[in-house]
Formats: C-alpha cells, structure tokens, sequence
C-alpha cells in the first residue's frame, strides 16, 4: 500500500507543516514516509509545495507526477495540479482562496472555505489544519486522532497550548468533508 | 533507538557529530546550507570546531591543515563548491590523510541551479584534482542510508588514509524520513605514527604532499594504488531488489535508483522479469557483481540524473555480456517512474542490441519531438 500528497499553497499558509505533522503522523503508525518540499528559487515568495508519500515498504521515488490526493489552498495550486490528481483521487480545495469552480467530473473534490472556518475558531493561521481534517475525512490513511496525536508528542513545548484549537480545526475539517461526501 | 523524523542534510551534520566529528570547516552553498547551519550550532554546544571559512578553497585547506593533526574532520559543498575544492582534495590524497567530504549535488554545469542532480559522478569518482588518486565514494539514496555511512566513511577514510566522499544530490539533502540516529559516542582521536600534534619530547614530523625526488614521489603514487587495490577487494557495497529471475536489470545509484525501484514496482505488477541493482559504493564500483548481473539478464538499462557518467562504469564492466539502454535526465530534473517504466516497457517489447551506443540511442530519443 502506498498513498502519495501533494500540499500546494502559498508560501505562510503553513502547506510545509501540513506535509510534516502527515508525515510525523504516519511515522508514529510504523509506517515507511518522505517529506519532499519544493526548496527552489519558487518558495522565496512564490508558492510552496510539498510532496509527502506513505508506504508499508520501502520508498522508491519521493516525487509522484500524479498523486491520489492533494490539498490546494490557492488559485495558483489548484489550476497547477487539478489536472493532475489520479482519476478517482482526491482533491480538497481552500475555497476561501479560490474563485472558480473545479472542473474534474472523475475526482471527489472538496471546497472547503479554510480560512473562513479558521476564523470562526478564532486564528486565520487554522486554514491549513481545517484542510488537513478535510483530507482526513476522505482518505483512509490516517484518522483525525492520529494526527492529533503526532502534533501532541511533535509539537515544541512553547507550541502546546496552540493544540486545543488545531484540534477543533482537524474536527471541523473532516466534519465539512463528510457532510460534503454525502451529498 | 526511537525513529525520530528529520532533513537529510540536519540527519547527516548531526550523525556526524555523534560519531567524533571534531572539526567542521565549510562554506555554505545551496541545497547543502543546513550541513553548515545544524553544526554552526551544534560543535559550539559540544566544544568542538566549526568555521565558516572565508571561501571553499578556505575550507578544503583548513579541513587538510585539521586532519594533519589527526583529529576526525568533514567538509561539505554542493557542484561548483566542489569544483573550487579540487585542488585542496588532490593535497589531502597527496599528503594520504583521512577526511570525509560531503557533496550534495545540484543541476550544472557552471552555476546551474539549485535542483538535485547527479552531474558530480565522473568528478568525483574519476579525478577532478590532478594526480593518481581515487577517492571512497558512498551513495547513499535515504536519509537513513546517509546516516548509516557517515561513521562507515569516517572508519574507511582512517583505515586507509583516504579521501572518503558521501555523494547525495540535493533532493536527499532537503527531504525529511524517519531515520534511527547512532548514538552519541565520545571523541576517540587516534593516536596516528605520522600525526603533527605537538612534537614537545618526540621528533618532528613532516607532513606534505610535495615529492621532489621523483623516485619517492613513484612510490607514492604506487603506495596509494596499492592501497586502492585493498579498498576495491574490501569496500564494494551495493543493494539488489527482485534481481532472482530478471530478464531486465536497472542500475541506478542514489537518487535515481530509488526511483527506479518505483519503475521496478510497476513494471513488475504488469508481469515484467526486471529488477534493481544500487550500486552503494560507486568508487570502488561493483564491476565484479555487475559483470556477473550482466551474465544472467538480457538488457541492462542504466539510469542517471546525468548524460551516462556512472554508465561508462557499467560499460567497462559489462563489455559484450549483455546489450545496454540508457535514460538520464539532465541540468536537476529528476525523473518520474513513469519515465523509467516507459524504458523497461520499451525493452522488454524490443531487447536492444549489442551493436550501436546507448548514449547516442539516449541522445536521439530525447531530442525528437514526441508525436
């Protein structure tokens, strides 16, 4: 088994930590993973990505052309790698960021409005973990209480008191997701 | 030990300073800058050596000036810093002094890009200083892997009084993996018959890699290939993956050979007899093993993220055993899997032949226009 992510955004929506807390998160479960950022002249101030895959066995290439999932928070991402997702992926989309319509009529996507539900818990800075619940909700890879766990024993001291509210943004994302699936 | 998540070239400076690293002298270039920046912080904290040097011939020279006294000493840089080093590399061969060099490779010629690339093979295992010298050359292709041959180059380089290189590119450097770290061991320093570390009761000693007397400066040169000769009898390290019944073998190191085993994957779930084979010491090279992988497959394809400089290798050692195909990709891009599955598909339809050259085949291919 072996799942990959794109995490695409702008640099400062925190897509770099997205990619890490899944990939602390996965490590915790004993599983194989890869962090690959996007470290070229792109991330001085352009956007930012990450590539992070998951495996039971050893990792061959840490980049993947057409990933099953991804997370989009920007117009920029979205039009980058919409037409990339595997048909039958994923795609969870920062709807707060974007102003368009997605148009793969053969992937499950979700147009999540991250920063608006980032506000409504009280810090815009959520956006990232309300789209990482979203994933979670469609994806069987990891469960909220997974990752909660990884920012738990990963998270810096001085970070802690930070985790109740990325918690309820986990909560609230993958709750959205759901809800969207049923439709 | 726990499994902890870190960046290839954090995971590197760090395992370096658990085994005894005791002296650090760098200057910084990308993708290699977390090398320096983890141990700008890191020697201090142990009461070791770190310096930024004024420019890499600064620190190539303060590395060869360090490992006289003994003392276990690195250096890192990136393709054009490592350029600049070549001289002081060949002084360190010259003078037989161990030191251990990390070279994270980016796209080039010239100033290129910052991109992973592995254009430093033939430069790096072939010369690139002047004189008769071969350095131990690692290619590790995980950040585990690097770890693990960090205090692997540092006993080689003071087996044998030998330069001992961990070639990665920068995609190794910048990536995050779980990695089991050594542990924290304290500074041993040998106490070496020809270290200058203070003469106070003893006789002085000379260390240099200047030989006027040119009949000394030959047995020199035939001490250093006879202790090769040792390393290439002793050293040869390399990984094979679903190698049993191939039809088809991929070599690849580093990089591109960790992609190739996605190829492999793939090529394998649609029925294809084909396997990895990743060389992990380049220099020595496994010629032996490949020459007998060569035997008992049909097609060799070698892939690189260079125009064929590891392929020239797999040549020497191949002869007429079996036909070659090549893919590389050039200037730091890296390639995807299904490049590579495209090339195994394309030769388990079509064996290629013994006649003509992969690199001119290579060359064609990728600059006609796809249809």
């Amino acid at each position: 088994m072996q799942t990959e992510i794109i995490i695409a955004g702008f640099g400062g929506q925190g897509v770099m930590f997205i990619g890490q807390v899944l990939a602390y998160a996965a490590m915790d479960k004993g599983k194989q993973v890869t962090w690959m950022p996007s470290y070229g002249p792109e991330m001085r101030g352009g956007t930012a990505n990450c590539i992070v895959v998951i495996a039971d066995e050893e990792i061959g290439s840490p980049l993947v052309e057409n990933p099953p999932a991804s997370i989009v928070m920007n117009l920029p991402s979205l039009d980058k790698y919409e037409p990339l997702i595997k048909p039958g992926g994923v795609l969870i989309v920062n709807a707060s960021m974007v102003d368009r319509a997605a148009q793969r009529d053969d992937i499950t996507t979700i147009l999540i409005p991250a920063n608006d539900i980032a506000e409504e818990i009280g810090d815009k800075r959520l956006a990232n973990m309300v789209a990482t619940g979203a994933l979670l909700g469609c994806l069987d890879i990891m469960t909220v209480k997974d990752l909660e766990a990884a920012l738990e024993a990963h998270m810096p001291g001085r970070h802690k008191h930070l985790l109740p509210k990325n918690f309820e943004a986990l909560r609230k994302g993958t709750e959205f997701a759901k809800q969207a699936i049923k439709k | 030990m726990t499994r902890e998540l870190w960046k290839g070239n954090e995971a590197i400076a760090e395992a370096a300073v658990r085994v005894g690293l005791e002296g650090y002298f760098g200057y910084p270039i990308t993708p290699q800058n977390e090398i320096l920046e983890w141990l700008s912080q890191r020697m201090p904290e142990v009461g070791r050596a770190f310096v930024q040097a004024e420019s890499e011939l600064g620190a190539i020279n303060m590395v060869y000036g360090a490992a006289c006294t003994g003392a276990r000493v690195m250096t890192s840089s990136s393709s054009p810093g490592i350029s600049l080093m070549q001289e002081g590399i060949s002084y360190i061969a010259g003078t037989e002094l161990p030191v251990v060099l990390i070279d994270v490779m980016r796209g080039g010629p010239g100033l290129g890009n910052i991109a992973p690339s592995q254009g430093d093979y033939s430069q790096i295992c072939h010369g690139g200083g002047h004189g008769d010298y071969h350095p131990i050359v690692l290619a590790p292709a995980s950040i585990q892997e690097a770890v693990d041959l960090v205090p692997l180059a540092f006993d080689l380089a003071e087996k044998y009084l030998n330069i001992a290189v961990i070639l990665i590119d920068g995609s190794i450097g910048q990536m995050m993996e779980p990695v089991e770290l050594p542990e924290m061991r304290p500074v041993v320093r040998k106490d070496y018959p020809w270290a200058t570390n203070g003469a106070i009761g003893r006789k002085r000693r000379v260390l240099s890699s200047i030989y006027l007397e040119v009949s000394i400066e030959e047995e020199v040169n035939l001490r250093l290939l006879k202790r090769w000769e040792e390393i290439q009898k002793n050293e040869i390290r390399f990984k094979e993956y679903y190698l049993d019944d191939a039809e088809i073998a991929v070599i690849g190191f580093g990089t591109s050979g960790r992609v190739a085993l996605s190829a492999v994957r793939a090529a394998r779930s649609q029925g294809i007899k084909v396997g990895l084979f990743r060389p992990i010491s380049v220099s020595p090279f496994p010629a032996r093993q490949v020459a007998e992988l060569a035997g008992r497959v049909k097609s060799i394809l070698v892939v690189e993220m260079n125009a064929g400089q590891m392929l020239k290798d797999v040549q020497l050692a191949v002869g007429d055993r079996a036909p070659l195909e090549f893919y590389g990709r050039l200037g730091g891009v890296v390639p995807f899997p299904n490049e590579i599955l495209g090339e195994i598909q394309r030769i388990a339809k079509q064996p290629p032949s013994l006649d003509g050259n992969p690199t001119q085949r290579w060359l064609a291919r990728m600059t006609t226009p796809k249809k």
